[in-house]
């Protein structure tokens, strides 16, 4: 919750609507379990936990079946009650949820969740990120103490206790723009993690702007669901503004695939304006450097849009608005409606609604009505300014930074939308190991070996294994459930065969390749709440093959000039075989000398490269 | 020959050098030689000068198919066409350009040594020559059958190239009297065919410095060595007062020479005995007369225009009810005399051997010489042989 955490200490944009809930935005169970804790956030100051007071507005519009006996309550009974269940219970019985069901993810959830917050902080700031990211081994084999350090704006004093000690303390999900986080779990969850398995605290150390380091010890208390600090004092750091996050965890630590080291590297794939240090438990340092000093452009956050809208959301927008009349609400509320199309809207839906109708009033059959008529009725597509893509040249930047391989393509296809909600899709290809076919023509006409080069890490496919698919979804790599991923339902659906590669049915295609499709959405539609895989909407399908496609006959056109290139080498390396013979038989017929015998050898070959055609 | 030897003796690892040069040339090279020394010179110019010229060298041959043979029923001969191939320096040829370069050096170095190599020794000569060796014989004949070819252009023969093909048959006996010289004193020998007992007398690989005398009636050139044993066992040649010459499948040249030589000096007729099917018809008598499409160039001596078929024809089959004697026409039978009627220009002129052919096609069956022996081991002699000669006018074309 770093992002929280950056979003506190800067003026907060566009302030989100209270007035309702997405239900979209709101995955039920954190929901409800920040809204049935108010009481903590409640006492913080107004100011500041601007956001938290979204949450606070949440049960009255959430639950508004089960309103009756808890709409009037107040404050105090509403933590009576939530103290019923514990948070810490909670969480140990539904820790898979939030992607700390195995000591092997538990690492790398803890230092993603950091890691992805941090950069969305920067970014919010306008700071270049530079991240680094620590994992130490300890005397227990199972326990690692890891550490995340940013250059972002840092946290003020009195918001720390919140942001790391306090579940589900956010505004993210509310809003409709592109960032990293999209629910409030982040790094309290990843410390109350470590504090369930080790019993440690977390330690805290921040500098806010010009402001003192301060660093903080401090854990949760689990059944108020609330900060306990330990300790807090003033240090020295000779670290700019910033905040470093340490914790104490049961882990495990693992190379492959779905590792740490491979979130780090697709990360900095991703981000090519970050620069990450990664400091390995075996005490080795890599660094990923930016290479481009751009930040992403600031992305601005949208009203939904009405065909996105399900009828359950309508109802309690319907509810919660401030609108005094249907034509206004619609307008207000939503993207891309004005006067007209709000007229059309109410026309369409009949059942005696006007565009005077008081929108509170208006009942569920109506709103049913309603929320058909929206439907049928042409609506401009959103604004996409709301979505930063990677760009083109940015994800080929990133990849060749990170992957060698021999040929590069990317893609940025323009904006969807899916259900009302901007999407935008990229696609990037790596292929080849380093070297390739390992051959190039020369000026000459000649075809030469290239100099062979290291491989590096494992994220070039091997020739004869399944390509590597590199998802992301608003730059953060997503690693686990492929499968269930619709980007990997389009990659196994386009037909990669026509662009030279090997392509079993239903399966990835065969070759040395990285492929990297990026999601970038104000609302990425994941599969379920540990953001793993994204849901198969016929849109986003559709625009991912079209990205797939674009760069695919990008890569058909190399690979067969590649093809090519390698079967005439094969054919002059055969010729030159037996260029020699033709010496020695001219020699000894014409009794040459051996100088003679030499220079018509090399005549003749040089005579067949230049005669010979690739 | 001494290079075969230190073939032999060569070791795969470290190996020995081929040796040079073993047998030294004593007599001067002969006008035929300087031909052939020229020939050979003037091809490897031509390829060196294309290249230094920045050009692909290309080497042409004439084209060794039936496609490329003229038959002239007067001349009697088949004659090499105008189609040439060329092989440049392509993936498809680069081997065989080498190889033929490569073989034609052998040949250069031969004629200077005054030394030869069968066929089968210049297949292993180019075992030492790394990458461009052939993998098996077919291979260096092709290669060298096109070498002669091109040689064949300015009148010279295999036997110039110094290369020889393996000898097979050859076997005569009868009433003959060949007269030979010995090779270092050069004084004449007389050798009596029709006393070679039970043995018989070979056909050299050289012909053209033998003379003859005989009062025979006929030759008889008999495809089997093992008919041919029957008949002279039996002394056949004695009864038919004739001479028996035993090919061994396709006449060598030397055979074919020798046969030629005594058809016209001798002004003996020569009767063709041979299998009843397309490879007896088709390849050997057609060789004998007229010469080999393959080698076309160097036909006009190498044949014997006069020849003619005894049998065993297809009517022979009906004639001496050898139809249960018989075996099916195999696939490649068929397609040979197909092929023969189609594209082979000697057999398209004779218009006895396309009915002939067309008939052995409807029966379906071919017979062999010794199909014979159905009715008896020398009906052969006794029934067969003296009935066909009694009308040599019935003998096919």
């Amino acid at each position: 919750m770093a992002d929280h955490a950056a979003r506190v200490s800067i003026p907060p944009r566009a302030p989100p609507n209270p007035k309702y809930v997405h239900p979209v935005t709101s995955p039920g169970l954190f929901d409800r379990d920040a809204a049935e804790a108010p009481a903590a956030s409640a006492s913080a100051p107004k100011g500041k936990a601007k956001k938290a007071a979204v949450v606070e507005a949440e049960p009255a519009a959430k639950a508004p079946k089960t309103a009756g006996p808890r709409r009037g309550a107040n404050a105090e009974q509403l933590a009576e009650r939530q103290r019923e269940i514990s948070v810490a219970e909670f969480f140990t019985k539904n820790r898979h949820l939030l992607g700390f069901d195995s000591p092997l993810k538990a690492l790398l959830t803890a230092i993603k969740e950091a890691v992805d917050n941090s950069l969305d902080a920067c970014e919010e700031a306008g700071i270049l990120p530079e991240v680094a990211v620590e994992i130490h081994a300890t005397e227990n084999e199972n326990r690692f103490r890891i550490a995340i350090e940013d250059n972002g704006p840092g946290i003020v004093k009195d918001q720390v206790g919140k942001v790391f000690g306090k579940l589900l303390y956010g505004s993210k999900f509310h809003k409709l723009s592109q960032t990293r986080g999209q629910q409030g779990i982040g790094i309290a969850a990843a410390g109350m993690y470590g504090q369930l398995t080790t019993g440690k605290p977390m330690l805290i150390r921040s500098r806010p702007g010009r402001g003192k380091a301060r660093e903080f010890v401090l854990s949760i208390d689990t059944a108020k669901n609330r900060p306990e600090i330990h300790r807090e004092e003033e240090v020295e750091w000779s670290h700019g503004s910033g905040t470093r996050v340490e914790l104490e965890l049961e882990a495990k630590y693992q190379k492959g695939l779905r590792s740490v080291d491979m979130y780090l590297k697709q990360t900095a794939i991703a981000n090519p304006h970050l620069t990450l240090h990664y400091t390995d438990p075996g005490a080795e340092k890599v660094t990923y450097e930016r290479v481009t000093k751009e930040l992403p452009p600031e992305t601005i956050e949208i009203k939904p849009h009405p065909h996105g809208v399900e009828l359950g959301m309508l109802i309690n927008m319907l509810k919660s608005t401030e609108s005094r009349t249907l034509s206004g609400f619609l307008q207000e509320e939503f993207s891309r409606v004005g006067p007209k199309v709000a007229k059309d809207i109410i026309a369409a839906a009949g059942k005696g609604l006007s565009e005077k109708s008081y929108p509170t009033r208006i009942a569920r059959e109506e709103a049913s009505a309603l929320h058909e008529a929206i439907q049928k009725t042409r609506i401009s597509a959103p604004s996409t300014d709301c979505i930063a893509p990677i760009g083109e040249a940015l994800v080929l930047a990133g990849l060749k930074k990170e992957i060698e391989a021999d040929f590069y393509a990317s893609i940025t296809r323009p904006p969807a939308v899916y259900r009302g909600n901007p999407f935008q899709v990229e696609v990037g290809i790596a292929y080849g190991k380093p070297g390739g076919v390992g051959l190039e023509l020369t000026e000459e006409g000649r075809i030469k070996k290239t100099k062979a080069q290291i491989a590096t890490e494992d994220l070039v496919a091997g020739a004869d294994e399944p390509v590597r698919v590199l998802r992301f979804a608003n730059r953060v790599p997503l690693l686990h459930q492929q499968s269930a991923c619709s980007i990997t339902k389009a990659i196994t659906q386009t037909n990669w065969k026509s662009y030279g590669l090997q392509h079993p049915r239903g399966a990835l295609p065969i070759g040395p390749m990285a492929l990297l499709v990026h999601i970038a959405s104000v609302w990425v539609p994941f599969t379920s709440e540990s953001k793993e895989a994204i849901a198969a909407y016929p849109e986003i399908l559709k625009e991912v093959k079209l990205g797939l496609q674009e760069c695919g006959r990008k890569l058909g056109t190399y690979i067969r000039k590649g093809k090519k290139l390698q079967t005439e080498f094969n054919k002059r390396s055969f010729i030159e075989k037996y260029i020699p013979h033709i010496g020695i038989a001219l020699q000894e017929i014409l009794d040459l000398d051996n100088t003679e015998r030499d220079t018509t050898v090399t005549t003749l070959e040089d005579v067949l490269h230049r005669s010979r055609k690739v | 020959m001494a290079k075969k030897a230190s073939k032999k003796a060569a070791k795969k690892a470290g190996g020995f050098e081929v040796a040079k040069t073993v047998v030294k040339r004593t007599a001067p090279l002969d006008a035929q030689d300087k031909k052939t020394l020229g020939l050979i010179s003037n091809t490897a110019e031509r390829v060196r000068n294309t290249i230094l010229k920045q050009a692909l060298p290309e080497l042409k041959f004439p084209v060794r198919s039936l496609q490329n043979v003229e038959y002239d029923v007067k001349k009697g001969y088949f004659e090499l066409g105008k189609l040439r191939k060329a092989r440049a320096l392509s993936v498809n040829t680069v081997r065989t350009f080498a190889q033929t370069l490569r073989l034609m050096s052998v040949s250069k170095e031969m004629v200077e040594n005054d030394d030869f190599a069968t066929k089968r020794e210049a297949y292993y000569v180019s075992k030492n020559w790394g990458e461009a060796k052939f993998n098996d014989q077919p291979e260096s004949d092709t290669v060298l059958d096109d070498i002669e070819a091109l040689a064949s252009l300015d009148g010279l023969s295999r036997e110039h190239l110094r290369y020889r093909p393996e000898e097979h048959g050859g076997s005569l006996a009868g009433e003959l009297t060949v007269i030979d010289r010995d090779r270092t004193t050069g004084q004449e020998i007389r050798i009596n065919c029709a006393r070679m007992g039970t043995g018989a007398y070979t056909i050299p690989s050289s012909v053209e410095h033998l003379e003859f005398e005989t009062k025979a009636n006929f030759v008889l050139a008999i495809e089997t060595g093992g008919m041919f044993e029957r008949l002279n066992q039996h002394n056949f040649w004695r009864q038919a007062n004739c001479i028996l010459i035993s090919m061994g499948g396709v006449p060598s040249r030397a055979q074919r020479r020798f046969i030629r030589r005594l058809s016209e000096e001798k002004k003996l007729p020569v009767y063709c005995f041979v299998d009843c099917d397309p490879y007896g018809i088709g390849n050997i008598y057609r060789t004998l007369k007229v010469g080999s499409g393959n080698a076309a160039h160097i036909n006009k001596l190498f044949c014997v225009p006069n020849a003619r078929f005894l049998g065993v024809t297809p009517q022979d089959i009906l004639d001496f009810k050898l139809e249960d004697a018989t075996h099916k026409l195999l696939e490649v039978d068929i397609k040979r005399a197909k092929d023969a009627l189609k594209n082979d220009p000697f057999f398209q002129a004779h218009k006895p051997w396309a009915k002939a052919f067309e008939q052995l096609l409807k029966m379906g069956v071919r017979a062999e010489q010794q199909a014979l022996a159905k009715w008896g081991l020398n009906f052969v002699m006794e029934e067969y042989l003296p009935r066909k000669l009694a009308d040599p006018d019935s003998f096919l074309p």
